[in-house]
């Protein structure tokens, strides 16, 4: 026990002076969350309509400016060909063409129906899906607004509706930040973690120092452990400077307690340091090591379901995302940040950190060798 | 001198084809200087890494300070000083704080701590420099303090793998002499080294060639067994046979 | 010419010794196609829900069974109170909540209106808003076949067409992003750290004393790792046709051309930060904060450009990557030639001169 409070003093006055760290304690929590929710933001909006218009109608610009009205879309290009309006695509000015058929107004009123042509580009999935629903809503609300107008109530016959009543708990607004900076953090303390740790013993093995570490009667364990704890205090340290800016910047304060958001993340720290720990003794450069955490780690974010839910993932892509303790990191913190779970509630996921934690730290020890 | 604090019989280390060290055998007293000679590759490291439990020897045996290097490296690694021609402290740590770190691990209670880091700082006459960091202070010292470090806690054997090696002539000087006071206080010293007139100070040497101890005994008697003037000359005609040459 | 290859010889034997960095590095685009083109999607299906009827007639039963159908839902239990609504969304176990109220079909048919509740969670909002659009449309279709023999007048129909990306898989935008992202780690990061070790060790000394000019030595360091750079881009390229079925839309020939050029302009910046800075960490860090992390951010590859603030927009402009992204999208998607992409051209060339440049001129500095 003794020789542990020594590790610990040398690795804390070590870190402590170490300029590059000391900068990320700061700068790190606060860019990441101020400039990644800005920039990763999803939500639909903005989107550029390019409209080919061989109408010219009265009926055709009311549709256009209910279009715009709308606040998702922007005009960009108005023309009366096809082929122009696909220039505009073609140069990224616009995402979606809407043609007006000419004789639209007129063949409305006659035939009883038209069709109206959207194109796409669906290239960015997501925005196109979203744009394409949101334009497709709008033209059917329309559609409404004419056939009130056209048509006395009384000639409707009675029929069935069914009233959809729907509601978004948690998140009221649909603000996407309130999504997002949750998994942020989940983000930062991995990547603050799982860098630094990783760094640090094949550090000792390039400068040498380990050579002298080896030659003393240190047990494994105790520098393992004295290697983790300093990092450990360093992540809740960032995790609570990173909470911070998420309530000054986006007012977001947890839902669930405090207890709860820190039993998680103490627990994760024990698994991602233990991991990036176990990467610093297969190392012999720090530039292996910086390379091989920054596959794992572009793995861990990726597959960890902070853009794409986990449950659209194929089987064999669902196993990697439950082997992977990040999953269970933002998923923990979605859940008590936004909806005030619980320790009944993330009791599994901490099970499973708690055997990644073991098992990841175990390994190191093991991996460490003294003797070669 | 019929206690023995390093003892090896037949030591090898092979690493797939390449023997390293080829079965090498030799004792070294209690309070003896014990150099050790060779040219580049000639395998002195490989054999002070096993002794220090640094590296699993193929086969033989061996013992330091009654510990046998197979199975009690824990203990062998309580009573063992080392350091390294890398040089081996914490450049990002204060001089104290390297001196209470080592000192730490090695087992030293908070008294003899403070009594040992003070008596230290005093003889190294680096009590006004003790909250510098070691990056900022000159090799020879760095040399020196990395030595007192090593014999902090009082170790029954030293290994010193080439300490001199980029030092000027004074501070090598003066190195022997803290070398000599602990020799005389009873500590083994083991040391490899490049400079022949260093091992004109040791009580006994050996040189390795090719893996293999070629000579080992008093400088004097080598020199009388070469018939040659000067140790120089002894290691030159060892060490003209060697194949392995870097 | 001959010492130059010599050194060329020497760099190569650097980096093709290291197995596990060179593993990592071949290892990495293929791990990402994989990932980008089956795992990650926007795609919702399978979202877990809960449903409470309290009706339990035809028309719930109706329903429910056309939801069971339907791959978008999995359907997990059926609950009793609205208390354990609230418990299964804190445990993180469902998306969304469908409530029917008692007399549901008695209502609907009698007093032709009926109330269905649907609670989503919202903490993702575009997940809420795709099941909440999924389920509307599955109860829409139920009430629309009650009322078939209804004809609506003035009926305004919409036909979508998707252009270049029918199925609107997500690895379209993501394909020349790993590339971005890829060639930035290998030229800019690995180039500019393989440089600055030598600088510590203290071997870049031995280099400059030798007869060969310093800006050649530089050079040959960067050699293998353009070589890398193009298995790279070939594994790649290679990959997205043959296992996601991407089409090369432009030719492949100007592909090449401008992948060339971006390798160029990463080499080129990768030079820059090995000059400027003087230990590996410090090149580790200006690489992956500076350089890495725009790349990811800024470059539109993953996020929208036009949807971020004012200023990140103008920033991006001057991430490497972005330009590289609208000429990858235009030649490779939309098979679009060289006259649509000459601005993009222009401007990239000009960040590689401007590198070189800065590189050159500080890199005399140091040897005055």
């Amino acid at each position: 026990m003794r020789t542990l409070k020594f590790l610990l003093k040398k690795e804390f006055s070590q870190i402590l002076r170490n300029k590059t760290i000391r900068v990320a304690i700061f700068v790190m929590p606060i860019v990441q969350l101020i400039v990644i929710p800005f920039t990763a933001d999803y939500e639909v909006k903005n989107i550029n309509l390019a409209v080919a218009d061989h109408d010219h109608s009265v009926y055709s610009r009311q549709l256009i400016s209910k279009i715009t009205a709308s606040g998702y879309f922007r005009l960009t290009d108005y023309t009366n060909s096809f082929k122009s309006a696909l220039k505009s695509i073609e140069s990224d000015k616009a995402d979606l063409i809407l043609e007006i058929p000419s004789g639209f107004e007129k063949g409305l009123i006659k035939e009883n129906e038209q069709k109206l042509f959207v194109a796409v580009n669906a290239i960015n999935g997501v925005k196109a899906g979203l744009g394409g629903a949101y334009l497709g809503e709008i033209i059917k609300n329309y559609n409404n607004d004419i056939r009130l107008k056209w048509v006395t109530p009384e000639s409707f016959s009675p029929f069935p509706v069914i009233d959809i009543r729907s509601s978004n708990w948690f998140n009221p607004e649909m603000n996407y930040y309130f999504f997002m900076v949750p998994g942020i953090l989940a983000i930062l303390v991995t990547m603050v973690g799982g860098f630094m740790s990783s760094l640090n013993i094949v550090k000792e093995k390039e400068v040498g120092t380990i050579e002298q570490i080896n030659v003393t009667p240190i047990k494994k364990h105790y520098f393992i452990i004295g290697k983790l704890i300093p990092f450990w205090i360093l992540g809740n340290i960032i995790f609570s400077i990173g909470l911070i800016v998420a309530w000054v910047v986006f007012g977001i304060v947890p839902v669930g307690s405090l207890w709860v958001l820190y039993a998680s993340i103490s627990m994760y720290l024990f698994a991602i340091l233990g991991f990036g720990l176990l990467i610093s003794t297969y190392c012999d450069t720090q530039q292996q090591a910086m390379l091989i955490m920054f596959f794992f780690m572009m793995i861990f974010i990726l597959m960890g379901g902070l853009y794409t839910p986990t449950e659209s993932m194929p089987g064999w892509a669902k196993i990697i995302s439950q082997l992977n303790p990040a999953t269970y990191l933002i998923e923990m913190m979605r859940m008590i940040i936004l909806k005030g779970s619980g320790f009944s509630d993330i009791t599994p996921s901490l099970i499973k950190l708690g055997i990644f934690a073991i098992l990841f730290n175990s390994w190191a020890v093991f991996n460490y060798k003294k003797t070669s | 001198m019929a206690e023995y604090v390093i003892k090896a019989e037949k030591l090898t280390k092979k690493f797939g084809d390449f023997t390293a060290t080829n079965a090498i055998s030799f004792e070294v007293g209690k309070g003896e200087i014990f150099g050790f000679l060779g040219a580049n590759g000639a395998g002195k490291t490989t054999a002070m890494r096993m002794l220090c439990g640094l590296s699993k020897p193929t086969s033989g045996k061996a013992t330091i300070a009654g510990f046998d290097i197979y199975k009690q490296t824990e203990q062998i690694k309580k009573n063992i000083g080392y350091m390294s021609q890398k040089f081996s402290l914490y450049e990002d740590l204060t001089i104290l704080e390297n001196i209470h770190f080592f000192g730490g691990i090695y087992g030293l209670n908070n008294q003899q701590l403070k009594s040992k880091s003070k008596q230290l700082l005093h003889d190294l006459d680096l009590e006004k420099e003790a909250k510098k960091l070691v990056s900022g202070i000159p090799l020879g010292w760095k040399q020196k303090l990395a030595f007192s470090v090593a014999v902090l806690h009082n170790p029954a054997v030293v290994f010193l793998d080439e300490p001199t090696g980029g030092v000027d002539p004074v501070t090598r000087r003066q190195f022997w002499d803290m070398i000599y006071e602990v020799a005389h206080h009873g500590m083994t010293v083991f040391v490899t080294t490049h400079y022949m007139d260093e091992a004109e100070y040791c009580n006994r040497i050996s040189i390795m060639v090719d893996g293999k101890i070629e000579a080992l005994n008093t400088p004097s008697n080598l020199k009388h067994q070469f018939n040659v003037p000067s140790m120089d000359q002894v290691f030159y005609q060892l060490a003209r046979g060697a194949k392995r040459i870097e | 010419m001959k010492q130059f290859l010599a050194f060329v010889r020497k760099e190569f034997y650097h980096v093709f010794r290291d197995r596990r960095t060179l593993f990592i590095l071949f290892g990495m685009p293929v791990a990402q196609i994989l990932m980008f083109g089956f795992a990650l999607t926007n795609e919702v299906k399978d979202s877990k829900i809960v449903i409470m009827d309290q009706s339990q007639d035809r028309a719930t039963q109706q329903i429910i069974s056309k939801i069971e159908a339907s791959h978008y839902f999995k359907i997990q239990q059926n609950i009793v109170s609205p208390k354990q609504i609230e418990e299964e969304f804190k445990k993180g176990k469902i998306k969304m909540a469908l409530i029917f109220p008692s007399n549901f079909y008695n209502d609907l048919m009698h007093l032709h209106t009926a109330e269905v509740q649907v609670i989503a969670d919202a903490s993702d909002p575009n997940v809420a808003t795709t099941v909440t659009n999924y389920i509307s449309a599955i109860i829409l279709e139920y009430q629309h076949n009650l009322n078939l023999n209804l004809n609506l007048p003035y009926r305004i129909s919409t036909e979508i067409r998707m252009l270049y990306n029918p199925q609107q898989k997500s690895v379209h935008s993501m394909v020349p992003g790993v590339m971005a992202l890829v060639l930035m780690l290998v030229c800019v990061m690995m180039t500019a750290i393989s440089i600055v070790k030598e600088k510590e060790t203290g071997t870049m000394e031995v280099l400059l004393v030798s007869p060969l000019r310093p800006m050649l030595i530089i050079l040959a360091k960067a050699i293998p790792y353009l070589l890398l750079s193009f298995i790279n881009i070939l594994t790649i390229l290679v990959l997205s046709v043959a296992l996601l079925g991407l089409p090369i839309n432009g030719s492949i020939l100007l592909l090449i051309a401008v992948s060339t050029l971006y390798i160029i302009a990463c080499l080129s910046l990768g030079i820059l930060i090995s000059i400027k800075t003087s230990t590996q960490q410090d090149a580790m860090t200006i690489s992956l904060m500076g350089m890495l992390l725009p790349t990811v951010m800024l470059s539109g590859f993953m996020f929208p450009i036009e949807n971020m603030p004012v200023v990140l927009q103008v920033i991006s402009n001057i991430v490497p990557a972005k330009w590289f992204n609208i000429i990858i999208k235009a030649v490779m998607i939309k098979g679009l030639g060289f006259g649509a992409i000459w601005k993009e051209v222009l401007i990239l060339t000009g960040m590689t001169i401007f590198f070189l440049v800065v590189s050159l001129k500080s890199f005399k500095i140091r040897l005055a």
